[in-house]
């Protein structure tokens, strides 16, 4: 859940206007790779209106079809699970199951987290789907976490029947919606970053799960989103800047070994066990992270 | 020699017998972020008009340095501590208005990480003092720039930058233990610490000095971010004095206890006082350390609000001196000198041998460059009181004999201790100059 909404906005606004200039995906990488090493031809001859996104994307020299085309692949897969999952998690809700319901609750949302970006670019659906309270006005508060406050906190499903019926559906057109979302190589570069700074300003605070304290699910399927971006775009990176690609990969690994003790069963211990020294640790490591990982936009050349 | 002297040895660094090089003269007529300016908006080789520096226009070649049509006239240089040198700068430079001091863990294992860091800082550092921005990318739209640009279009500020390396960096994961001088350890535990962790130690330090905040603060930022995934902030503290423009006169500045602080210091501008107190020689030690220093850094909380209600004369004889004039008691020059054998009518010494003049004077054999700040935290919000005082940094060739000697006549019989608590404390090894070409901590590391 992101605090403000610009970012995710102006990207859905830069792939639309992207997405007017190019009747579809393949066409678009095609006219990239076709002006690759005459970027001065692209600035000026593409077509579309100036634009600073625009302009960075159709100077790109790489090809980014197969990333692209795998990724949307991905963010399907996820989806699709992610529905799933949340009916098991809305059925127990809805049948006064408390315990089944807390217990469906965390890895439920871990398919949401996985794939966050997309579900900002595309309008309301990540604050229907993920806001936490004080997100938004009082009485449009739905979603996750308000159904996290009536389980850990009131003890109860009493009430949530709708509230589980409407996030049901937020999810159905989420997966709905994926299948046309304009996925563009800035998109990744630019998400992978947002998925590790959600993590960094709410999830290694303990900010997001504030009842179910669950906050290490959603930081290691942010940070396990932002890989499976960096693997599609590892190719490219490794021809480009071979040492910034092996940092990436030297910094995930660190991350993850970091993040292995903390692991229980199939989950997550709850946040409220860890120590102070501990969370620093890990939001150094992410630090460590995301900071050669904002810089992989250079594959998308200048 | 009386302190107007004294200031006079601003240039006892800039002539440091240095050849300059053309690159050198070159930052002086033009400094390289009006390059940046002019030239990195674009990279597709058009000529670009210059906006802010008079229009001026300069043509970017596809290789090769970018060539000024006009050079503009900097008012920079004055205001620019040569980075480069054969010492540090920042040690006997005279106190720039501000401090950042940033404390670093390293958390990779691997000395060639260490080395690497180093060189990375090396080149940063050379692109802040200069006040120019850090890097190459700092004009491409997909990328975030490498220089987080809010000291742009700011003046050097006499922005110094001097790094050191904490004992710790000599234990067992970088193979530098043999390589430690022998009497540069933590420092032993005074009477009355009551140190918190979080203000101790450290394996590296950066301490930043300018004549303003933010251009200082910007260094320790950019530096900080260079340093992620090689090694991370354990802690950070800014100072303040009084600032030039505040005491136009460059009088010895006042520690927030109301007393000049500083006005003992030995004579930076005299080569043999520095040599025979501060700087570590040929005979004193590794052969890494020829050139450098020892920099010794307490936090000391001052108790505010109790000494605010202490009467003049009680804060005057915890001093040993006079507040106004900061002269010693009884005398009216604050560089008088500091009479310990003086009496009273009834035989009483007019300086009680237990003030902290008299005791951190001692028989005045013993000496260390003081270069403190005073800080400022916000407030005690358990007690409601304020967290401010002092960052005591000291520089010295011998932390044993130098500032552990003194400090530990302090801690155990200094008045002033009712009214502080040292709540900090950190040593560091401080590296000599670096060459160009080179980098900081080359002769440890390489």
């Amino acid at each position: 859940m992101k605090i403000g909404y610009a970012v995710p906005a102006g990207l859905l606004a830069a792939s639309l206007l992207f997405a007017g200039c190019a009747s579809n995906d393949n066409s678009n990488n095609g006219k990239n790779s076709n002006n690759s090493g005459n970027n001065a031809a692209a600035q000026t001859g593409g077509g579309a209106t100036p634009s600073p996104a625009v302009t960075a994307a159709s100077t790109t020299a790489a090809d980014f079809t197969t990333a692209i085309d795998e990724y949307r692949k991905y963010v399907i897969e996820q989806c699709d699970e992610f529905v799933k999952q949340t009916e098991g998690f809305t059925d127990a809700v809805k049948a006064g199951k408390l315990e089944e319901a807390k217990a469906l609750y965390a890895p439920a949302r871990m398919y949401y987290e996985r794939i966050e970006p997309i579900a900002e670019a595309l309008g309301d659906l990540d604050p229907n789907i993920d806001a936490r309270e004080n997100d938004v006005e009082a009485a449009q508060w739905r979603g996750f976490h308000k159904i996290e406050q009536a389980l850990w906190q009131n003890k109860t499903t009493d009430g949530m029947k709708d509230v589980a019926d409407r996030l049901l559906k937020d999810a159905q057109l989420l997966r709905a919606k994926v299948e046309t979302a304009e996925i563009d190589a800035n998109l990744l570069v630019t998400g992978a970053v947002e998925l590790l700074n959600e993590v960094s300003s709410s999830k290694v605070t303990g900010e997001e799960e504030r009842y179910s304290h669950t906050d290490l699910y959603d930081f290691v399927a942010n940070v396990e989103g932002a890989q499976k971006i960096y693997e599609l775009l590892k190719p490219e990176l490794a021809k480009k800047d071979p040492a910034l690609e092996q940092t990436i990969g030297e910094r995930f690994t660190a991350l993850m070994n970091e993040l292995a003790p903390f692991k229980s069963g199939d989950g997550y211990v709850s946040y409220e066990t860890l120590q102070a020294d501990e969370v620093r640790r890990l939001s150094q490591n992410l630090d460590a992270l995301a900071e050669p990982l904002s810089n992989m936009g250079t594959i998308l050349g200048v | 020699m009386n302190k107007k002297d004294k200031k006079a040895g601003n240039d006892a660094e800039t002539g440091s017998g240095l050849p300059e090089t053309d690159a050198n003269l070159l930052d002086k007529k033009f400094s390289r972020r009006d390059m940046l300016r002019l030239t990195g908006a674009s990279g597709l080789g058009l000529l670009l008009g210059g906006s802010g520096v008079g229009g001026i226009l300069a043509a970017r070649q596809a290789s090769g340095p970018a060539v000024p049509a006009i050079a503009p006239v900097q008012a920079a240089a004055a205001d620019t501590i040569p980075f480069y040198g054969i010492h540090q700068a920042g040690i006997i430079t005279p106190a720039q208005n501000f401090l950042c001091f940033a404390s670093f863990d390293l958390t990779t294992t691997k000395i060639s990480d260490v080395r690497k860091l180093l060189e990375a800082w090396t080149t940063a550092a050379a692109a802040l003092t200069a006040g120019t921005l850090i890097g190459s990318m700092n004009d491409n739209p997909n990328l975030p720039p490498t220089d987080t640009g809010e000291a742009d279009g700011l003046t050097p500020s006499k922005c110094t930058l001097t790094f050191g390396a904490g004992p710790a960096l000599f234990d067992g994961r970088f193979g530098l233990a043999g390589k430690r001088p022998v009497s540069f350890t933590d420092l032993p535990a005074f009477t009355g610490d009551s140190l918190e962790p979080q203000w101790c130690g450290g394996d590296l330090c950066v301490q930043a000095c300018a004549d303003d905040l933010q251009v200082a603060f910007h260094a320790i930022r950019n530096l900080a971010r260079i340093a992620r995934g090689t090694a991370v902030l354990r802690w950070t503290q800014e100072g303040f004095q009084r600032s030039g423009s505040a005491d136009p006169s460059g009088g010895t500045p006042r520690n927030l206890l109301g007393f000049k602080d500083g006005t003992g210091n030995p004579d930076v501008t005299s080569d043999a006082e520095m040599r025979k107190i501060v700087w570590s020689g040929s005979t004193d030690g590794p052969a890494w350390m020829n050139g450098g220093t020892y920099l010794a850094l307490r936090r000391v909380r001052f108790r505010i609000e109790v000494w605010d209600r202490s009467s003049l004369s009680d804060q005057e004889a915890t001093f040993g001196r006079h507040r106004q004039s900061g002269a010693p008691i009884g005398a009216r020059d604050e560089f008088a000198k500091l009479n310990l054998e003086a009496a009273d009518a009834s035989g009483r010494p007019v300086i009680p041998p237990d003030s902290h003049s008299a005791l951190a004077h001692g028989d005045g054999s013993v000496q260390m460059l003081r270069r403190s700040y005073s800080y400022s935290s916000g407030m005690d919000l358990k007690t409601g009181q304020l967290d401010a005082g002092l960052v005591f940094i000291s520089f010295q060739k011998d932390l044993m004999k130098q500032f552990v000697s003194i400090q530990q006549r302090l801690s155990r019989n200094d008045r002033l201790n009712e009214y502080m608590v040292h709540t900090g404390s950190a040593v560091f090894a401080c590296f000599p100059g670096v060459r160009e070409g080179g980098y900081i901590g080359e002769m440890l590391l390489g």
